[in-house]
């Protein structure tokens, strides 16, 4: 098994899941991230005092996904989530030892 | 009697109560998620201290027969508002009982102004005492200075600004925020600066709350102002149109000078400029016509916009812009009058309307002297609460937030699981402790 983790701009969701919905990949975990990569920080101005925000709210997608899908699944995020533009995110692949279901305790490719 | 009129002050007073509270939402707003709680409690808590001084002796200090000099009321004449109570005693129109509860309202809110100062690092314990000997010793002298009328009918003598120096003030830009913008600036440098500030000078964590604070605020300004009138009459009208356009025409003198100095226009300058003209049109809203008050307003917006930028070039932390919005935009109320006073309104006309330099001397005086005793006694005070109970929070409380170490409390508990379960012990755990004290954290597994 491979987790699929996606950092990328809150408004590629929406594409992502529907492209992974097409593929028949079921499940995701979503969740609020702040960071900074090749993207700049953009500055907010109060009371005529600048601060820097430096660190860019993005989501964080994972997907948890049998080897054999691995390609389709990067393909199907990073069709979705790009723009061109900078700061369209990054999406990498861990190897995952074992996966359980908690309601059956069914493990690895039938838990995922 | 009139009726219309005692309906109308004590409705007016309701409307000025609210915008202590107000208040609290407009400041709790700019400061940081860890110390809104302190911010609003520091309202609240000078709404509970100042309104039992105001009857026990407050009241009799600022329109008790004056003891000389007009500088104070009586202190025992009023004592517990004896005297007052039956019905039978009349401020004007209206039964003085009214006038008691309407004016109890203002010295709430101007101690409540100066509290955003000192934002994120006060000790709460001694903000109580402060706010309570503040006010007895600046607060109730400056009103009998300025709102306490002479009365030739019953030998009743009043304070020096109202009738020796004559200068005009209507609602209170002297007494309440010149007065609360001198304090704040004595504060401030007493209490010094934040940890890390100006590095970083605390991002408003709630732009929201700062609005719905701003529109309470004009809501209750109303009040305020028109019912300053202690009349429903046309100067209450007047008075009601000035405090809307002043405070329009203020919010875009502020928004041109952020577009022009910054790029855009904020909502927090807005709601700054909304304050920053209620507070200049205070003074003057029943002296200056409905164009002379967008003239007031624009100036007052544009130049307070500037004047917050102070505090960095001078180096004092007035947190939350105290001095650039109360102590400038009321300097800028109190002593325009002297040059937009009309005749048609107010019956005095300023330099701009013929009335050559005699009451621009007069405001300036006036302002100058209200200025001047505030900050001198509030810096004397602070010293004194600095230097026997200690008036700040220590560094590591500072930094862990005032909310948890002077409340035990945290503001916001949204989403998420779970992290706090019920104790037997509340006070057991050490005061200051770096800990939650009161809550335990369910450990994770």
């Amino acid at each position: 098994m491979r987790l699929v983790t996606a950092i990328v701009r809150s408004a590629a969701l929406d594409d992502i899941r529907a492209g992974l919905d097409r593929l028949g990949v079921l499940g995701m975990t979503v969740s609020e991230a702040r960071g900074y990569g090749r993207q700049k920080g953009r500055t907010e101005v109060y009371r005529g005092a600048g601060y820097a925000v430096d660190y860019i709210t993005k989501l964080r997608v994972e997907v948890l996904v049998d080897e054999t899908r691995t390609e389709d699944v990067i393909r199907t995020v990073v069709e979705a989530a790009r723009t061109g533009e900078v700061g369209d995110g990054k999406v990498w692949v861990t190897p995952v030892e074992t996966v359980v279901r908690v309601r059956t305790g069914e493990r690895d490719s039938e838990a995922i | 009697m009139d009726s219309g009129d005692a309906a109308w002050v004590l409705t007016s007073a309701a409307l000025v109560m609210l915008m202590t509270p107000g208040l609290a939402f407009f400041y709790g707003g700019m400061v940081r998620a860890k110390s809104v709680l302190n911010m609003i409690m520091m309202s609240l808590g000078s709404m509970a201290v100042v309104g039992v001084l105001w009857v026990l002796y407050g009241y009799s200090i600022a329109f008790g027969q004056d003891v000389g000099g007009g500088l104070l009321g009586d202190p025992t004449e009023f004592l517990g508002l004896r005297g007052l109570i039956d019905g039978s005693a009349m401020s004007g129109s209206i039964p003085t009982i009214v006038f008691v509860a309407f004016q109890a309202m203002f010295a709430i809110i101007t101690v409540a102004l100066i509290s955003g100062a000192i934002a994120d690092r006060a000790r709460f314990g001694p903000w109580l005492v402060f706010a309570g000997l503040w006010a007895t010793l600046v607060y109730f002298p400056a009103a009998h200075w300025v709102f306490s009328f002479d009365d030739e009918e019953t030998g009743y003598v009043g304070g020096w600004i109202a009738n020796s120096l004559e200068a005009i003030d209507f609602a209170g830009g002297t007494a309440v925020h010149i007065n609360a913008g001198a304090a704040a600036l004595a504060l401030a440098l007493v209490l010094g600066r934040r940890r890390n500030w100006p590095q970083d000078p605390g991002r408003p964590h709630n732009l929201p709350f700062v609005v719905l604070g701003a529109a309470l605020l004009w809501f209750g300004w109303f009040g305020f102002n028109a019912g300053s009138a202690l009349a429903a009459d046309a100067t209450a009208g007047l008075v009601m149109v000035n405090t809307l356009v002043a405070t329009g025409a203020a919010i875009l003198g502020w928004l041109l000078v952020e577009r022009i100095r910054d790029g855009h226009a904020t909502t927090l300058g807005a709601a700054s400029g909304i304050v920053a003209g209620l507070v200049a049109i205070t003074p003057a809203g029943a002296s200056v016509s409905p164009v002379g008050a967008v003239a007031l307003g624009v100036l007052a917006g544009a130049v307070c916009a500037l004047a917050i930028g102070l505090k960095y070039r001078l180096g004092y932390d007035d947190s939350l812009d105290v001095v650039g919005v109360h102590l400038v935009g009321g300097m800028i109320g109190t002593v325009m009058i002297g040059l937009l006073a009309s005749e048609e309104a107010g019956g005095v006309a300023g330099l701009f309307y013929g009335g050559g330099l005699d009451l621009l001397w007069r405001q300036t005086v006036g302002a100058l002297a209200v200025l001047a005793f505030s900050f001198v006694v509030s810096l004397l005070l602070a010293l004194a609460i600095k230097a026997t109970i200690g008036f700040r929070a220590k560094p590591e409380d500072e930094d862990l937030g005032v909310d948890r170490t002077e409340h035990a409390e945290s503001a916001y508990a949204l989403a998420g699981p779970a992290t706090a379960s019920r104790t037997e012990s509340p006070g057991a755990a050490p005061s200051g402790s770096t800990d939650g004290p009161v809550i335990a954290e369910r450990s994770s597994r």
